[in-house]
């Protein structure tokens, strides 16, 4: 080989390495959430000032975390995963692990640590339910109920069992279309202790006992099954009380204005967070994993907090939540986990619950038809 | 002259079976370009549309991932029986050890887990931890036995020439023939290579069963010799229980009723997807009834074959007289009408249904009225969403296009003479519908009917949102058993179902009233 060969055979060789180099992140990404106010939280928080800092990449969005766990099973059924990032609850996020259908990840190497220098995996700490799962958020599941519907000289409920209770506080309930949360207030209202109600549980008696405590409300339920269906119950002075997600009865509240009290009383903390599909390709790979790392720091979780009550999944974000963006109020105190409103929690057992959902579901969906 | 005629005779038969032959050739390409033109939609259905759903149905019996997943254990378990009431040897203890080491390496006990939780609960976290444990299993003193007895044995290339000496005879020793296996799988599987992949604890763990069971072992090459001091050995090695290992990560493999899932799941086709679908289910103990507060299914399909056919009996009583009337108005009120019935139908599903619960629910617009004049009392307002009438009235709404346009089809073709030559005759005006009219706009109603009805039995949006608990179909199950529990094959098994009941239904429907008499227009 000549020189001359030699050297057009390098500069050939710089020419198409160069372009290479700056492919290896995919310039695109698709992001699955769950559409409404939470989809518009990450996108001022997370995904505007990541395009800000890199213009070149686009995004898309898809709302489909309600079903992602199904669409990602035909997704790579199909060997086709056209994902890059998908937010679902916890218990998704260990069902997509235990299926392969999600990456197992170090949260030290992928998670930037926090500003004092403790490493993600202490910082996140018990937040890590699963070896694939990302924590974003805690968000509780609790009660609300219409304060101009609390019968006169009565004081409104402060604690749960005001859900059991139709003499104090007649009216329809709104309760969600599944064992999870409403098996656990049963028995709790049944006067089981909160660390004893998994045990009971588990028990063929307990489960009795639970289901016997939801017959006494049962005819004077509305059973939802999106988290939109309670607010507008609410809204609409269909129920009295009813669950949902603490952020939306934020909205309710705050947002829209409507008589309507939070009960914060046995909330039931619940993590949301993101996933990363197992098998992408190395460059988009790259591009998530970039992602990731930027838009999971102790101030990129705290800044979603301006924008829906839901409390950031890093402990040391915690100081850092400051006013709601639109409405100028402190949000600190709006958050599920702030001291005053967890004075009396529970928090959803994601390892029992993986046991136990199929078994308790169907008896769930057969005492409901009956 | 008989020569003549007889040849006659094979010339005129000769020249038709020609004749014959070449019509068949005719016909035959004929056949082939129409068959030809429809080809791309054939291929298109077959693709897009037939392939998809036989491949969907097949998961309600196809049951591999048991025996895939756990190939040794399997088999190890065909000398053990759940009426024993015993738990299995160590033997079947042993074959899981290696199942499992090598399923957890690969990620595949979790998916195998959450699919036999689906029959035993605990299953699924029982399977997790055990995976999570097993590759640190006390086991790996058999490995550090082994190295000191002969350090050759933590060399890669001493289990490779291992592995290629029990591929000529795998009962020289099995168990490590077996081990093996599984191990140069997950090998295959991680992309390692062989020859440098420190060998696992299951390999000296099976070659020490193998040894202190007596196996025959090798009889020529430097294996042979090696084995031949390891069997001197082994007597005197320490040893370990495996079965004792698994129960200190959970005592739950103590009960026979999840090894008796195991063996009742093992095959790779399984009716237990069947069972569950009509409240029965496959146990360690065969085939049982559900008991009595988890039977919904069969509950669910008569609710739906019923509701369904009320939407479509509602269907026909509200939609006749509309089509009637838009078949017999002057054109210019007949088409506004058909704007009125057809502006609905171009509307979202999701918009009108939601229209509904505005108007249906208990502080809704509807009693709201009723209130207003009197009709019922402040305290009596009429429950008419989130039960059976909601889901009724909101799907019967949805589905009424499909029973009108139809009926107004065939109603359009029914000449008007033929009532009137009735009233000539002396037919009252009843008479003149109910004998002349009405037979001729059957086949419209059949039409109808079949689609109203088809499309009802598959609805899950509408009884989901108006529905209640009291309002769902089994397609809400359905929808539920994909896209949240993941139990495809249960899934699948349901719609087999609702898919032979329509076509049966359909197949009656044809008997009773024969399809030809089904018109469109």
């Amino acid at each position: 080989m000549t020189l001359k060969n030699v050297l057009l055979a390098s500069s050939a060789i710089a020419l198409i390495a160069a372009p290479l180099a700056a492919q290896d992140m995919a310039d695109s990404m698709t992001i699955v959430s769950w559409g409404g106010a939470y989809q518009n939280s990450q996108l001022k928080a997370y995904v505007e000032p990541y395009q800000e800092a890199n213009p070149d990449v686009s995004v898309t969005w898809d709302e489909s975390s309600n079903e992602a766990v199904a669409k990602l099973r035909a997704m790579d059924e199909a060997g086709n995963v056209t994902w890059d990032l998908v937010d679902v609850v916890a218990s998704d996020a260990i069902r997509l692990c235990d299926e392969g259908l999600a990456m197992e990840y170090d949260p030290d190497e992928l998670l930037a640590p926090a500003e004092d220098g403790t490493p993600a995996s202490e910082d996140f700490g018990d937040m890590l339910v699963s070896d694939c799962f990302i924590p974003q958020i805690v968000y509780s599941t609790t009660v609300g109920y219409r304060t101009d519907m609390v019968p006169e000289g009565t004081d409104p409920p402060t604690d749960i069992c005001a859900l059991f209770d139709l003499d104090t506080y007649p009216g329809q309930r709104a309760l969600e279309k599944r064992p999870i949360n409403n098996m656990e207030w049963a028995l709790y209202c049944d006067g089981v202790a909160k660390d004893d109600i998994y045990d009971v549980l588990e028990t063929e008696e307990g489960q009795d006992r639970a289901f016997a405590k939801l017959d006494t409300i049962k005819d004077d339920t509305v059973w939802w099954s999106a988290g939109a269906d309670t607010p507008q119950l609410l809204a609409d002075g269909e129920v009295f009380m009813g669950s949902t997600y603490n952020g939306r009865l934020f909205s309710v509240i705050e947002e829209q204005d409507q008589p309507v009290a939070m009960l914060w009383d046995m909330q039931v903390f619940d993590l949301d967070g993101w996933i990363i599909p197992a098998n992408l390709p190395e460059d988009r790979l790259a591009r998530v994993k970039d992602f990731v790392k930027k838009e999971t720091t102790t101030q990129a979780l705290a800044d979603q907090a301006k924008y829906i009550s839901y409390g950031p999944a890093r402990s040391s974000s915690a100081p850092l939540v400051g006013k709601h963006d639109e409405l100028g109020i402190e949000m600190a105190q709006h958050m599920p986990t702030d001291p005053a409103n967890a004075k009396n929690t529970l928090l959803y057992n994601y390892e029992w619950w993986a046991d136990y959902r199929d078994d308790l579901d169907a008896k769930f969906q057969a005492w409901l038809t009956r | 002259m008989s020569d003549i005629a007889e040849s006659d005779d094979r010339i005129s038969a000769e020249g038709s079976r020609d004749l014959k032959r070449s019509l068949n050739r005719a016909l035959r390409a004929q056949k082939m370009r129409a068959l030809m033109l429809i080809a791309p939609l054939l291929i298109f259905i077959l693709v897009t549309f037939i392939a998809p759903i036989v491949d969907m149905l097949f998961r309600s019996v196809e049951n591999e991932i048991v025996s895939d997943t756990l190939p040794r254990t399997v088999l190890a378990l065909d000398d053990w029986e759940y009426t024993s009431g015993e738990t299995p040897s160590e033997a079947v203890f042993a074959a899981l050890y290696y199942d499992l080491f090598v399923a957890a390496e690969l990620k595949e006990h979790t998916r195998l887990g959450s699919r036999l939780n689906y029959e035993t609960t605990g299953i699924s976290s029982l399977f997790r931890k055990s995976g999570r444990r097993v590759d640190r299993f006390d086991t790996d003193i058999y490995a550090d036995q082994f190295t000191a007895l002969d350090p050759a044995w933590g060399e890669p290339a001493t289990w490779t020439m291992m592995s290629e000496a029990l591929d000529d005879d795998p009962d020289a020793l099995p168990e490590t023939a077996s081990a093996l296996e599984g191990w140069h799988h997950l090998l295959k599987v991680e992309r390692d290579d062989p020859a440098t992949e420190a060998p696992a604890d299951i390999l000296f763990t099976a070659l020490y069963r193998d040894l202190s069971a007596g196996a025959p072992g090798l009889n020529d090459g430097d294996l042979a010799a090696m084995t031949a001091t390891a069997r001197q050995a082994v007597d005197g090695f320490e040893t370990v229980s495996i079965r004792d290992q698994f129960v200190d990560v959970d005592d739950s493999w103590l009960d026979p009723e999840i090894w008796g899932t195991i063996k009742a799941y093992a095959p790779k086709y399984t009716i237990g997807y069947f069972l569950k679908s009509v409240d029965y289910q496959l146990t360690p103990e065969g085939i049982e009834k559900q008991p009595e507060d988890q039977q919904i299914y069969i509950r669910l399909f008569v609710r739906t074959l019923v509701m369904s056919l009320t939407i479509m009996v509602s269907c026909i009583v509200l939609g006749y007289p509309v089509a009637f009337l838009l078949a017999n108005l002057p054109m210019r009120y007949s088409n506004v009408l058909m704007i009125l019935v057809l502006l609905p139908f171009w509307t979202s599903l999701l918009v009108r249904t939601s229209a509904w619960k505005v108007l249906l629910q208990n502080q809704g617009v509807i009693n709201d009225i009723l209130v207003w004049l009197h009709i019922v009392s402040e305290s009596g307002r009429l429950a008419l969403i989130n039960n059976q009438t909601g889901t009724i009235i909101a799907m019967t709404h949805i589905l009424l296009p499909f029973m009108i346009l139809p009926l107004y089809s065939v109603m359009q073709t029914i000449p008007p003479t033929y009532m009137r030559a009735a009233k000539s005759l002396g037919a009252t005006d009843w008479t003149a519908f109910w004998r002349v009219y009405f037979p001729q706009s059957v086949p419209g109603i059949g039409a109808g009917s079949i689609l109203v009805f088809i499309l009802a039995i598959g609805y899950y949006i509408t009884p989901e949102l108006v529905g209640g608990t009291s309002g769902i179909f089994i397609s809400n199950r359905i929808a539920y058993h994909i896209s949240s529990s993941l139990n495809w094959g249960l899934a699948a098994a349901l719609g087999s179902i609702l898919l032979v009941a329509v076509l049966m239904l359909y197949w009656a429907y044809d008997r009773i009233v024969g399809i030809d008499n089904v018109k469109l227009g």
